[in-house]
């Protein structure tokens, strides 16, 4: 037998973003004894680092909006192929989250009447999204987190689990490792909650950290999970691109909600062009419309830059693909330009998104308010995940496994809208963690077989007893995997590219299998990036499966072969799943039908 | 391409020295570039924390060429070329790990001090009214990544090592964001004083200086509450008062 430490929970959750914090403080509030495992410190989970801020139609700038509208937005920016009822609950329970954050501690921007400010972001017919500056997911990471350790919650930090353990088809909790010594700790928990968040590492060019190699994904899906909508990568329009060791870092989407505009080398604003059927209704006709409704006229219809990401960021490629890019290879993003309009322009800009002003002024020596910066897109947000209910959020297939957040999919369909993964966070980390605790208050205690944490331990120590001499080593190989997803599986996909990256996929992976690392089990990240890799195979493969399958473009997904949206494939969702052999195994499943009432909602919403 | 020696510090609790990596740097290298680099290619093993690489989570902290900073947000052309570049871990704290430190006693104290508690709504739907102005002396405060590098070149902590009976800055901006929320009504005072011990600052400014956050530390957190300090230790009205306004409107 190996050695390892034995903790037992009611509920534990694996993350400690947004997601799991939210559901920790949820379990534990429903009496449930709560352990919480994450990877690195608490609070610096990837929810810290989200900008412009969190969706909720609290109608405290604008009273047309409601639940409904954001039903509304949310269906069309997923191109309805998303879970219709989880964008029910969402929209109508994301004001009262919201909301309940300042009892916390938490606190937002202002109205004149003291009310939280909402603010205009990409798909939002009205202004919704409350923020702080331009670091809204810190003031919400930081709120859960100062509220949550007084709940009564374990932390482990700097814990990373490689493996969900069984109890028969339920899952009864995870095997973990510290990263300071390579202890193994064994969490036996009546109910599991996955809050991993996203998948970003798998690509070379992204806005994404160390922390997102997809683990919930892969974990859920070794355990038997099904992952849906797994082809739909976010793609956000406006990452930087200059200099190299910045390329990717996310500019918010905050800077066209605030007025930036996109030009080319040309000068022209070039999101006028061609603006999408679905959308000609709601946007300006002129860049002077496009103002008026930044600066708030109710009369005014958005300008084109806040379309939707998936077809923001395509347009940048197509300026630079003709030739009509910035220096660097993507489109100039100007916020100064608004000194036109605004008096003291300068303080405004430092103001209402401080962070992108030190970002550029620190990173690549501009200065945002006098110069415009150049973005271009960048690997950004899993719109796929693991397949949940949509009330309770318990997986589809496993029994005890919950999941929240980035790495639960449904919410979103085919592309999701800014702001609502912070809302997102929030109201189905609550449901998440509530309906744990249900679950282990309601099912008997679980039992954990020997042969099978052995069998785990002995997989997450075999690198370090390799040879590390044989191949590139663990960070080159995670960079051609990177580089891999990145050609064939990116932004524009095609048939030919797509099957080469399935081939290639096999490969890296059997380099990884037998990849060994050099050090110790103590703080050893060399040894960490090994076990990351197998996560970020499988979803790796799991994108390009999935984006083969597809033969049609539509949000995130972009195929070079098949340009257009086809209807048949407007009510189909893709599913994948562990086949008995091992294999990954996909499959077509049509979407359950919008119940009239909310159909009506879309109709009425246009 | 340039290239730049670096000096990392490498080793653990029993020990350990400066390496020297010589190391290619990119235009608009940070230094965590630099040493993620080395670890891609010299030394898969060495240990750092980071995550954002934007300045946003406060993981990354380090003294470069001895002072306290955020690996992602110190440019390699801006530090002197014509010597090396040395890393190390931040000396406040136990090693764990090359540039790894223990920082688990910042959340220990964290949890030690008295919680947030709002007064009740002004709303139905469970909302509070509150201005703008009066929104933003708090803010500052939260603008806090928690990088701890305050803590690591404060005095009271780098060279005294009083971690038993002194909260360090970051602590007191914490205090600070509660104690200044309009709507919160517990009261702290008596904690900064006793266990928090904010009486061993002498005010200076190293910690205000070095926050990556530009948070005006010293003169907008700690003098207001050691203010507070005074006023209700020899001022039982001033006590009153305050109890008296925390339970009401
Ligand atoms: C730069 C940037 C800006 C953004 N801005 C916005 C915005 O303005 N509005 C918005 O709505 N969304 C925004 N997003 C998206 C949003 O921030 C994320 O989707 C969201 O924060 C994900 O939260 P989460 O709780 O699901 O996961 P995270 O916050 O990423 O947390 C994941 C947790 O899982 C842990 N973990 C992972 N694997 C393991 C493992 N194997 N073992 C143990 N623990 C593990 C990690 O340590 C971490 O604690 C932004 C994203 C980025 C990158
Ligand atoms: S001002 Fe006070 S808290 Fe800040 S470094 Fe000096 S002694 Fe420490
Ligand atoms: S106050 Fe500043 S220096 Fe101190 S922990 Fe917070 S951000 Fe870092
Ligand atoms: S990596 Fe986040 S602050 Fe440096």
């Amino acid at each position: 037998m190996t050695q390892h430490q034995v903790l037992e929970y009611d509920v534990i959750v694996i993350g400690a973003g947004g997601a799991g914090l939210r559901a920790a403080i949820e379990a534990a509030t429903k009496g449930a004894s709560v352990g919480l495992i994450c990877k690195s410190l608490l609070g610096k989970a990837h929810t810290v680092m989200a900008e412009g801020g969190v969706a909720a139609a609290l109608a405290n700038v604008d009273d047309r909006d409601s639940w409904k509208v954001h039903f509304a937005d949310t269906m069309r920016g997923g191109h309805y192929l998303n879970a219709w009822r989880m964008a029910e609950l969402h929209a109508k329970e994301a004001p009262e989250r919201v909301r309940e954050l300042e009892g916390w501690g938490a606190l937002m921007d202002r109205t004149p009447d003291g009310l939280i400010n909402q603010r205009n972001f990409g798909g939002h017919a009205y202004p919704r999204l409350a923020h702080v500056g331009d670091r809204t997911g810190l003031e919400m990471i930081r709120t859960l987190q100062d509220h949550g350790i007084h709940e009564g919650i374990d932390v482990h930090m700097e814990v990373t689990v490689s493996k969900l353990l069984m109890d028969g088809g339920r899952c009864a909790g995870a095997l973990a490792y510290d990263r300071e010594l390579g202890r193994f700790k064994v969490f036996k928990a009546k109910a599991v909650v996955m809050a991993t968040g996203g998948i970003g590492r798998a690509f070379l060019v992204t806005s994404n950290s160390w922390e997102y190699t997809g683990d919930g994904h892969a974990l859920a899906y070794q355990a038997g999970a099904e992952l849906v909508d797994m082809e739909f990568v976010q793609f956000h329009p406006t990452g930087m691109v200059w200099p190299p060791s910045v390329r990717g870092i996310l500019v918010t989407e905050g800077v066209r909600g605030e007025g930036g505009i996109l030009k080319n080398s040309e000068g022209r604003r070039f999101m006028f062009d061609d603006i999408p059927p679905l959308y000609k209704e709601s946007t300006a006709d002129t860049p002077e419309e496009g103002w008026r409704y930044v600066i708030g006229d109710r009369e005014a219809r958005r300008p084109p830059e806040l379309l939707t990401r998936d077809h923001v960021a395509r347009k940048i490629v197509k300026e630079v693909q003709e030739g009509r890019g910035s220096p660097h290879g993507g489109a100039f993003l100007d916020i100064a330009w608004i000194q036109e309009h605004i008096k003291d322009s300068e303080d405004h800009i430092k103001k209402k998104l401080p962070s992108m002003y030190h970002q550029f002024k620190e990173l690549a020596g501009i200065d945002i308010t006098k110069e415009p910066m150049e973005v271009g897109p960048t690997t950004h947000y899993a719109m796929g995940g693991i397949r949940v209910d949509p009330d309770s959020q318990m997986s589809t297939t496993v029994p005890g496994l919950f999941a929240a957040g980035e790495c639960a999919a449904g919410l979103h369909g085919a592309n999701r809208l800014g702001g609502n993964s912070l809302s997102d966070l929030l109201v189905f980390g609550k449901r998440a963690g509530g309906y744990a605790a249900e679950f282990s208050a309601e099912n008997t205690p679980v039992h954990l077989q020997d042969e099978q944490i052995d069998l785990a331990v002995h997989e997450a120590l075999s690198p370090l007893e390799r040879d590390p001499g044989a191949d590139v080593g663990p960070y080159r190989l995670q960079y051609e995997l990177q580089q891999l997803m990145q050609d064939k599986a990116g932004i524009a996909r095609e048939e030919g590219g797509l099957a080469e990256a399935l081939d290639e996929l096999q490969q890296l992976k059997t380099r990884a299998q037998a990849m060994g690392v050099g050090g110790s089990r103590e703080y050893n990240p060399g040894w960490h990036t090994v076990l990351d890799l197998q996560n970020l195979l499988t979803v790796a493969e799991a994108v390009v499966m999935a984006s083969d399958a597809r033969k049609e473009s539509r949000g995130a997904h972009s195929r070079l072969d098949y340009l257009d949206k086809d209807p048949e494939w407007g009510t189909v969702n893709l599913v994948l799943k562990k086949g008995h052999d091992g294999e990954m195994e996909l499959r077509r499943e049509g979407i359950s039908e919008i119940p009239k009432e909310l159909r009506k909602i879309i109709e009425e919403q246009g | 391409m340039k290239t730049a020696t670096f000096k990392v510090w490498q080793g653990n609790s029993d020990g350990g020295e400066l390496e020297t990596y010589e190391v290619e740097v990119d235009q608009g290298y940070v230094v965590l570039d630099a040493i993620h680099r080395i670890q891609a290619e010299q030394a898969n093993d060495l240990a750092v924390r980071w995550n954002c690489k934007a300045g946003k989570c406060g993981s990354c902290s380090a003294e470069v060429n001895g002072s306290p900073k955020l690996m992602c947000m110190t440019r390699v052309d801006e530090l002197p070329a014509d010597k090396p570049i040395t890393v190390e871990p931040m000396r406040t704290f136990p090693v764990v790990k090359d540039l790894v430190t223990d920082v688990s006693w910042n959340y220990e104290v964290k949890a030690s001090i008295k919680r947030f508690s709002p007064k009740t709504a002004d709303h139905e739907d469970g909302s509070w009214s509150m201005d703008q102005y009066d929104v933003e002396r708090p803010q500052e405060f939260r603008k806090c990544i928690e990088c701890f590098l305050c803590q690591d070149v404060c005095h009271v902590l780098r060279d005294h090592q009083l971690h038993d009976r002194f909260a360090g800055p970051r602590h007191y901006v914490y205090v600070a964001n509660m104690e200044m929320n309009p709507i919160d009504t517990g009261d702290r005072v008596a904690e900064l004083r006793e266990e928090l011990g904010i009486g061993y600052c002498n005010i200076t400014k190293c910690c205000t200086k070095v926050c990556p956050e530009g948070i005006t530390i010293t003169d907008n957190a700690i003098i207001p509450l050691k203010e507070r300090v005074v006023d209700q230790s020899y001022d039982p009205l001033a006590r009153l008062i305050k109890l008296v306004k925390g339970t009401g409107d």
